[in-house]
């Protein structure tokens, strides 16, 4: 027993050796996808601001048609830069809710004055909290999630043009 | 010619740790004095062998040599001369031509050192090392060849990648390296000390010295790569939790717990297990850190050589050095027992508790780093785990440490009262509180981690300083108490920067202003100016506070002609602890410039902390050095009281 007990740091690196002999060689790919998708979305309830209602977990499994919910914040760039993205997917009929991230009332208010506001809902995450919860990576992402809560696809970094038609399809694929 | 004066100097190091792995092993066995003391010329004549190579590498650089393969992918003409010479180790084999330099003149040292613990562990220290040094050898020589020549010889270099030509980056790899290989030291004292079977309080005393000056140089080589990170980047942050940047970390909290556990092994013989196998661990971890960059197997921000082979290579080594040491542990580790008893309450309890607390640490930055792959192994997606996950894991440990550093140091050894701490500490938490109500009130901080962060600051800064008020000023508490201080400086620089922050990113035209806080920039012209080997487009902001004029600011976008690569240059302008900080991003076409501006208070405080601990270190260092040094009448003693000057 006692012996066993100074084999464990043997051990440990030994399971560690195997992990990175498997790993080793293994091309690794630049855009790391989140791993909850295929998985329901944490619960999570957030106060609403500039006029829209706030946003939980509760709204987004009602069973209604899946949705967009766009991870944003005012102070950032990009987000500015897919505004007119949003609104065309908006036009288009998809549902967009959004989740201001860190963000001040004012700030986001400002925000959607200065590039419109595509938003049904927007939950305020002050404290980031969802971006960890959904595997973000960074602000703007996009997440198609299904009449059951379920986040089926992710889309990193701003939406462009061209990404329009396939976030349309992807909320199709979804219901 | 020269380069293949290198490449011969180093087979002749690599023969010379052949024979210093080999002669001590077989001289120890058949008890052969003379055999096993060839150890100590073979370690110099490694590190003369190896410092001649190093030189010759150094010098094909210096002169431009692009028949050398390794000199025309990584250097250029154009390049101003000092890069010229620390592109030597920018680079894949420069930088393992380094390290081996870096252990080799290590090994030289314990050769000339005075063998205190007697010639026959030294003899056996220097055949790990030598074992160790081989391997390293055998990867430069059939895997790395630094002197690969190039026929015909290219007349220009394909250049250094720009974000590496800058003086923080080339004095940031030989401060780290002499720190991971100050650990192959450490490292080689445990092994010997296993197989020797003399772990206590005279090994511990002769081991600490490499111990504190790796960790000391281990420290000013973290702070200067996220110093570095902070400015070139042009991303705001200064640490990012990258893969590489954690395989940097976690030989340095392991340093950090063996510094604090080998001191408990030199004053009270007690923890000898678990020394051991921190200084196992320390180096290591310093190896598969090396690994890590090299072989590709993470994502990170330092692309290196991404090369499976190589990768392969480095693991075998790895699984050799560290299953060998490993195996020797799960033998020796019953044998050398734990030593002493102590109290619950007393200075090795709090040091335990210390060790546990950055174990725990550790513990959270390998499964970090190290989840994402082993999710992919599994046959999962790959996901990367970022700064949230540690932030919100290791904060609160810090907290913890550092309120536990505040009371340890005024803990007695083996059992401790505890009737005197109130009144020490009294004026620590006095502190802690002013600290804590000034954030509430004069700066409306409100978050509960922030106000802990500058509580916890104060109450460290004044403990620490009270150390010296119980145990006189001498070179090793002066250095625990400047370490400690440093500490505190760090966190109070981490907290205010954080939570005091103020950040604009906006779009503006030239004569555009914004204003932020209480400054008001604005953007006065956006011009092209040319550099030795790069051209840039610099922005100039005009920072006004109450009208007048406190900063002028030059962000740059930068673009290097070899390789053609674009950098941001940050503009800043900081007073002696806090900075303003810009960034210039892209026109957007319209005649708008991207402009990202920062107020970061007290944000240098960060690396002053680093600054200060490492001191710390090296008067430590100073302090046990002079111990070391055989005085003739005087028993030092492992008391912990201070002798009377």
């Amino acid at each position: 027993m006692k012996r066993l007990f100074w084999l464990l740091p043997l051990l440990g690196f030994a399971a560690l050796l195997a992990l990175m002999a498997g790993n080793l060689g293994k091309p690794t790919e630049a855009v790391i996808v989140s791993h909850m998708i295929g998985k329901p979305v944490p619960d999570f309830a957030f106060e609403g601001t500039a006029g829209a209602q706030g946003l939980s977990r509760v709204d987004l499994a009602a069973g209604g048609p899946p949705v967009l919910v766009n991870v944003f914040a005012s102070w950032c760039l990009p987000c500015a830069v897919e505004a007119p993205q949003l609104q065309a997917l908006a036009d288009n009929g998809a549902i967009v809710h959004g989740i201001a991230v860190r963000d001040t009332a004012a700030n986001v208010a400002g925000f959607l004055g200065k590039h419109g506001n595509p938003f049904t809902r927007i939950g305020m995450d002050v404290q980031g909290r969802m971006m960890l919860a959904l595997g973000a990576s960074g602000v703007p992402e996009t997440y198609v999630i299904d009449g059951k809560g379920i986040i089926r696809f992710q889309h990193l970094g701003e939406i462009r043009a061209d990404h329009v038609p396939i976030l349309l399809a992807e909320l199709e694929k979804a219901k | 010619m020269i380069p293949e004066l290198g490449h011969f100097a180093l087979w002749l190091a690599a023969a010379a740790a052949l024979l210093q792995s080999v002669a001590p092993t077989i001289g120890l066995w058949r008890d052969e004095e003379a055999l096993s003391g060839l150890a100590v010329p073979a370690a110099v004549a490694q590190g003369l062998f190896t410092a001649l190579a190093f030189a010759a590498l150094t010098w094909a650089f210096v002169v431009s040599d692009f028949s050398v393969a390794l000199v025309a992918a990584n250097s250029h003409t154009m390049k101003p001369d000092m890069y010229l010479v620390t592109g030597v180790w920018a680079n894949h084999e420069g930088s393992l031509l380094l390290w081996v330099l870096v252990m080799a003149l290590a090994g030289a040292g314990v050769a000339v050192a005075p063998a205190t613990l007697g010639p026959r562990f030294r003899a056996r220290v220097l055949s790990v090392q030598g074992i160790v040094s081989l391997g390293f050898f055998a990867f430069l020589l059939f895997a790395s060849n630094p002197f690969d020549r190039l026929i015909p010889a290219p007349t220009e270099g394909q250049g250094l990648n720009p974000l590496l030509q800058d003086l923080g980056l080339a004095v940031h790899p030989p401060l780290l390296y002499i720190g991971y290989v100050g650990l192959s030291v450490a490292f080689a004292f445990a092994v010997a000390g296993m197989l020797e079977n003399v772990v206590g309080p005279a090994w511990a005393k002769a081991t600490r010295p490499w111990v504190a000056g790796a960790w000391a140089m281990l420290t000013l080589g973290i702070a200067l790569g996220s110093y570095w990170a902070y400015y070139e980047l042009g991303w705001g942050g200064w640490w990012f939790w990258d893969p590489v940047e954690n395989a940097a970390l976690m030989p340095w909290l392991a340093a950090t717990a063996l510094l604090h556990s080998i001191a408990v092994v030199m004053k009270r013989d007690a923890l000898r297990a678990w020394t051991l196998l921190l200084a196992v661990a320390a180096f290591s971890l310093s190896m598969m850190g090396t690994f890590i960059v090299r072989s590709g197997l993470l994502t990170s921000v330092h692309a290196f050589a991404v090369d499976p082979a190589r990768g392969l290579f480095l693991m075998i080594l790895m699984a050799l050095y560290i299953g060998g040491a490993l195996t020797i542990y799960a033998f020796a580790a019953g044998r050398v027992a734990e030593g002493r008893q102590f109290a619950a309450v007393s200075r090795e309890s709090a040091l335990v508790a210390n060790n546990l607390l950055l174990t725990v640490i550790l513990g959270v930055v390998l499964v970090g780093t190290m989840y994402p792959m082993a999710l992919q192994a599994a046959g999962g997606a790959q996901i990367s785990v970022g700064p949230p996950y540690f932030n919100m894991t290791i904060v609160p440990i810090v907290l913890v440490m550092a309120f536990l550093m505040g009371v340890a140091p005024l803990l007695g050894w083996r059992r401790s009262a505890t009737g005197h701490l109130a009144a020490r500490l009294l004026p620590a938490a006095v502190a802690a509180a002013l600290a804590v109500v000034v954030a509430l009130t004069l700066f409306g901080v409100r978050g509960i981690g922030a106000l802990l962060g500058f509580g916890a600051a104060a109450w460290l800064a004044v403990a620490s300083i009270s150390i010296l008020a119980k145990r006189g000023l001498t070179l090793n508490s002066a250095g625990m108490a400047l370490a400690h201080l440093g500490v505190a400086v760090s966190i109070l620089g981490a907290t205010a920067s954080g939570a005091l922050q103020r950040e604009a990113l906006v779009a503006m035209r030239v004569g555009d202003a914004i204003q932020m806080g209480p400054w008001r920039a604005e953007l006065m012209d956006v011009r092209p100016i040319a550099g030795p080997n790069w051209t840039a487009v610099e922005a100039r902001l005009d920072v006004r506070r109450g009208g007048d004029s406190v900063a002028i600011l030059r962000p740059q976008s930068r673009m290097f002609v070899a390789p053609a690569q674009e950098t941001t240059e940050s503009g800043r302008a900081g007073w002696w602890t806090g900075e303003l900080y810009s960034v210039l991003g892209q026109p957007d076409g319209t005649g708008q410039w991207q402009v990202h501006l920062w107020f970061k208070p007290m944000v240098r405080l960060i690396w002053w902390g680093a600054l200060l601990m490492a001191f710390g270190g090296l008067l430590a260092l100073g302090g046990r050095v002079r111990a070391l040094k055989p005085r003739r009448g005087v028993e030092m003693s492992g008391s912990p009281i201070p002798q009377a000057a």
